[in-house]
């Protein structure tokens, strides 16, 4: 039966995983309304506008 | 064959969901407007456009194929008398999803599901206006 020849090391086995862990930083714009970096095709969570309507009023206690 | 032909079942058993979008339709027609997640927004305006386009012609008929789903009554009439002929002219279409991002408990992706036509009933500014007051009386209290 075919049987690896070496145990994969630290380094090997990290270097392989490291593809899937990079991290990637939120695509953000700015609400046209109050400035405030919003994602994109989401209602700002501020001041509550979306395309130039008021869509909800924001959670002032928070 | 039935490929690609799907809908999210939501967790729920046939009756359950089946509950769950009759409830959510008619809590939709009745205030125009519900918050929930998109998940559930997607299913229900599944059902919920089907209703309307029965609601764009009035006939004893039809008001029996939507009333087996909507069983509140007023719900229904303001289906057939108000929404159904406000949409006649629309093919198709007739609500809107809005994002509003992830709900802090449990990171669900969150929507506001409307009436495409709905218009301010002046709620919100009652609302906003009460709140005012409050405020209003609050300061006065601390003083
Ligand atoms: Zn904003």
């Amino acid at each position: 039966m075919a049987v690896p020849k070496f145990k994969t090391s630290k380094a090997r086995t990290r270097r392989r995983r490291s593809i899937n862990m990079k991290l990637t930083a939120p695509t953000l714009v700015t609400c046209g309304n109050c400035g405030n970096p919003v994602l994109l095709h989401r209602v700002c969570p501020k001041c509550g506008f979306y395309r130039g309507r008021q869509i909800i009023t924001p959670d002032t206690n928070a | 064959m039935k490929h690609k032909i799907g809908f999210n079942k939501l967790n729920r058993v046939p009756a359950h969901r089946k509950a769950l979008l009759r409830n959510m339709a008619t809590v939709l027609f009745k205030h125009e407007r519900i918050v929930t997640t998109k998940a559930k927004a997607k299913e229900v305006r599944r059902e919920a456009e089907k209703m309307i386009t029965r609601a764009k012609e009035d006939s004893v008929h039809n008001r029996r194929v939507v009333g087996r789903k909507i069983t509140d009554e007023a719900v229904l009439a303001k289906l057939f008398t108000d929404i159904g002929p406000r949409f006649k002219e629309r093919n198709g279409g007739y609500t809107r999803i809005l994002k509003l991002g992830e709900r802090q408990h449990d990171a669900a992706d969150m929507v506001v599901l409307e009436l495409v036509d709905r218009k301010d009933d002046g709620k919100k500014a009652k609302r906003e206006e009460r709140k005012a007051e409050k405020k209003a009386k609050k300061a006065e209290k601390a003083e």
